[in-house]
Parts: C-alpha cells; structure tokens; sequence
C-alpha cells in the first residue's frame, strides 16, 4: 500500500539523564487517517508523541538526536521557531487539563494568542469547533462559565476543541481516554473517526481494543524500541514479528 | 508493659493537643492583656481622638496616633511596591525559565536573606540606602531629605519580604500541573503568554497569600525600619519624609518615660492597634484569597 508521508522520523534517538527512551527509531508516518501507537506502559509511546511537537524540549536532562521531517521540515532544527510547530498540532493528554477560564476562553485562547482579535469571528470559530468536538449543544447556554465545573468527559471535548480551533494539521492523543468513563470514551473516538479524513490524527493506546476501533495504521514499541509497523490489518490479521503476536496475545504487556 | 506502651501513647497525644490548643490560644491572651492595660487610656480619651489626632504630646498628655499608624503604612505601601514586580518576576524567571542548575544554585541564595538578623539590614539600610536617598535621589526630586526616610525603611523592608515571598510565590508556581503549562504551549503559546494567561492566573490565590505573608511581615518590622525611618513623629506627606512606624515608637519608648502618665497605657494601645491591624490584614487577604479562587476555578 503507498501512503503520503505527512511526519517522517530519522534516526530519532531519545535520552533522559543516563536512559535512553527511543532508540534510534525511523519511520514514516502517513497522511490523515489514525495512526495508533501501541506497547506496553513505559516503551517510549509518549515520548514519541511529544518529540512530534516538541514538548519533551522543556523536560529536564532530556537530549534528543537524530530527525523529526514534519511537511520536510526538520523541526529539530535549532533554527525553527517552535510555536509555529507546535500550532501545527493539536495535544491531548491523558487527563483534560482545561485552562483556569471559561469554556468560551479556552476555545478562543488558541486563536486570540494568535492573533485573532475579532469578536465577531472569535464567536464563530469557538461555535464551531464546540460543534466539531460534540460539545457544542451541552455547554451554549453556559459558554461564561468556568470549564472546571464540566464533567471530565465534557473537558476532555473542550480540550479537542480548543486544539482543533487553532486549525492544526495534526491531532495528538497520548491516551485521551484513560481518564474517562465509557460513554466519554466513545464521544472521543466517535469524534476521531469523524474527523480522520481532514487530520492526521496520532493516538497512544495501551487498549488493543481502542487500537482496533480506531486505527488506519499501526506502530508497536517495546523499550523504546520500534518493533512493527504497518497499516492495521497487516499488524492485527498478520504481524511479522513474533514479539507483536505475543503481545497481542496478552503474553506480554 | 502492653497497657504502658498505649498509656504513653495517649499521654503524649494529649500533651500534644494542649500545647497546640495552648499555642493556639496565644494571640487571643496577648490581645486581652494588652487590651486590659491599654484600658487606664481608653477611659479618658475616646478611641476616635486617638486613632484619628496627629498631635502626640505625652507630657501635655496628647496621645495622637495618627503619624504613627500613617508611618507604618506608608513603609510598608512602599515595601509592598517595590516587591511585588521585584517578586514575581524573579519567582516566575526560577520556576519557569532558569534551568535546574541556576535554579539550585539561587534559591539557598535568596532563602538565606531570611536568615540574616534584621539589625544587620538596619545598618547596611544606614550605610548604603539612607546616603543613597540623600546624594542622589532626593536631589533628583529637587528637594532635600535627610536620607532617612519612608523610602529607605521601604527599601530595606522590600529586601527584607524578598524571600519570603519569592519562596512562597516559587512554590506556588511549582504546584501549578506541568501539563496545564503544555496545555498552553501546545496551541503555539509562547513560555510568556503561558505564564501571563495561564500559571499566573491559575497561581493567583498562592501569589496573594505569599503577598500577604510578606506584608504582615513587613508591617510588624521592627529593627530594621527603626534605623532607617528617622522616627518623627509627623503625617508624612511624600516618601521622601521621615516617618515614626508603630513598632517603632513602642521599641524606642517602652521603658522609658514610664513615669509619665498614661504614657505606658498608650504605648500598650499602640501595640494593641499593631496587632489589630496584622489581624486585620490577614482576615481580609483570606476574604480575597476565597473570592479569587472561586473565580477562576
């Protein structure tokens, strides 16, 4: 199967203090559709995630070697301006973390840090991308309330919107719903799949289900390192690497 | 030997709760004393008069507080100015920016400001600070001043709330979820529009609160302001005057002059009134610190 590569990743090569978190993974990451990455807690999955972005740069001791091509563009380059970057994708992590505002500011807190000063137009894009996350109907008559008193469920929502409002490219996931019940979980990947053909969206699972529900392609790590990698039916019907069978299995986990 | 082992056990959890009832309780019998000797004042003059004269007389029996009570919030409104941008800014550069070496490297460094005897600040206040007023600032100004001034207690008594606040404000900082910061910078945010929109206001009620800290501190200096202030007893018009703070009076005067009449009892008023207004302060910070936080929740 021939993919357009949206992220391309180079000889990326991780490193907190004395440990190493990825080693030396290459591979090409395609255009729109969902890319799940799986793997046992630990294996590196999120620092994946974050050095697409950058936001491993801000932790402690971290030192990283190798590429990340986002569009062709070495995003490690020391001379690319990182907001640029990072506007470019949206993040949701594990727990919704709603901006100490209101559902409105949130939504509006991307686009207005921008630049965006129109009121006019800051309402319109905050309607709609409460409509694009499934929030829209639940929260219009208390859009001046603080987004703290929404439910995890509906935060979780907000935050997709609130990166989805700065028109990124590409939508981060680092286990968006590990924190969530049921019927909020299914809000989040129904919103995915609704959104998979305008977004390259990149989710980190441990819930092989999940990964079968949603993905269009498939990265396994173990230990920071790359394993398998390939479109979802190849790696869920028919895995070449006999650690992936295994923890598909459950042997390992 | 089992009964004596639990019998210790309660013991010494009794004994633990009375010494912090006890502890507890010290505010309000140090209030009570000072009330019932400050009452001999009290029961001639009415609290108006004295809070609310400027003339402070003791042997004509004047007892006017006022230039004392303006003194002291005037040092500390100056204090209070000069650490608060002082503060956070330095607290937000060691939480956000410096990197763990710089960071390590400073905060004993500031902590240790709060270890150094207040006297000390008061002579390096009289040596540096008060000629520092009276060569190069007041001139700027066109007026002159001795050098010992609101100013100079204001200086020195910022440098002196330095660490507590920055200490507190830095913890506050820290205590504020990393992923609340990547939140942020993840929508293209810089690390300052995070810090404006986002650590600040989720900080806000700690920053109060170490505010706060700071300025009961401040209000309640003693030494230090009692070397630099020049101790007249007028209503300073500009920060350029000499001013005689509460703590002040009742330190230069307690002991002395005790003969004349009244004049223990007023001195025992005014630190009645000193304790009354860090109450004060403290009670309507709370007030804030509840109303902020609900607010940005």
């Amino acid at each position: 199967m021939e993919f357009k590569t949206h992220i391309s990743v180079r000889n990326l090569n991780v490193f907190y203090g004395d440990q190493q978190a990825l080693k030396d993974i290459t591979i090409d990451i395609p255009d729109k559709g969902i890319i799940v990455i799986i793997g046992p807690s630990g294996c590196g999955k999120t620092t994946l995630l974050k050095s697409f972005n950058r936001l491993i740069d801000s932790t402690d001791g971290v030192r990283v070697s190798g590429e990340v091509l986002v569009d062709g563009e070495n995003i490690f380059d020391p001379k690319v301006e990182v907001t640029r970057i990072r506007k470019k994708m949206g993040l949701l992590s594990q727990n919704p973390y709603p901006l100490p505002m209101s559902i409105y500011d949130n939504v509006a807190y991307g686009p207005r840090i921008h630049g965006q000063k129109n009121k006019k137009e800051l309402g319109r894009i905050v309607e709609h991308y409460l409509r694009e996350s499934g929030l829209w109907e639940e929260v219009k008559d208390r859009l001046r309330s603080p987004a703290s008193r929404l439910s995890v469920g509906q935060q979780q929502r907000l935050c997709l919107a609130r990166g989805l409002a700065v028109e990124p490219e590409i939508i981060l996931a680092d286990e968006p719903t590990s924190a969530l019940d049921p019927k909020s979980s299914r809000h989040i990947e129904e919103s995915f799949l609704r959104l998979k053909e305008r977004y390259t969206t990149i989710v980190v699972t441990h819930i092989l289900r999940q990964a079968k529900r949603l993905a269009d392609y498939v990265i396994f790590l173990y230990l920071g390192e790359l394993i398998e990698h390939g479109p979802a039916e190849e790696i869920f019907e028919n895995p070449r690497e006999e650690m992936t069978r295994e923890y598909m299995k459950g042997i390992i986990s | 030997m089992d009964s004596k082992r639990l019998l210790k056990d309660r013991l010494a959890g009794r004994v633990m709760f009375v010494l912090t009832v006890l502890s507890g309780l010290l505010v309000f019998v140090m209030a009570i004393g000072l009330y019932q000797r400050s009452r001999p004042i009290l029961a001639i003059k009415s609290l108006r008069e004295l809070l609310f004269s400027t003339s402070w007389h003791p042997l004509k029996g004047e007892f006017g507080f006022l230039p004392f009570i303006m003194g002291s919030l005037w040092v500390t409104g100056v204090a209070v100015v000069i650490a608060i941008p002082l503060c956070l800014l330095t607290s937000v550069y060691l939480s956000e920016y410096a990197s763990r070496y710089v960071r390590e490297w400073t905060k004993p460094l500031i902590d240790l400001l709060a270890g150094i005897p207040s006297v000390i600040y008061g002579v390096w206040g009289v040596l540096v600070v008060v000629p520092l007023i009276k060569d190069h600032i007041a001139p700027l100004f066109g007026t002159f001043s001795s050098g010992y001034s609101i100013l100079a207690g204001g200086i020195v008594l910022a440098i002196m709330v330095f660490p507590i606040i920055i200490h507190v404000s830095s913890e506050v900082f820290r205590s504020v979820p990393y992923e609340l910061r990547e939140a942020s910078l993840s929508l293209g945010a810089t690390k300052w529009q995070t810090v404006k929109y986002v650590v600040l206001r989720k900080a806000m009620p700690g920053v109060i609160a170490a505010v706060v800290l700071g300025l009961s501190r401040a209000f309640g200096e003693t030494m230090a302001v009692l070397m630099v202030a020049g101790n007249v007893a007028k209503v300073p018009s500009s920060v350029l005057d000499p001013a005689y703070p509460l703590p002040a009076l009742i330190a230069n005067n307690y002991g002395e002059m005790l003969s004349v009449p009244l004049y223990d009892s007023a001195l025992l008023l005014a630190s009645l009134i000193l304790l009354a207004v860090v109450l004060f302060f403290n009670v309507i910070a709370r007030v804030v610190l509840i109303r902020v936080e609900r607010s940005i929740q």
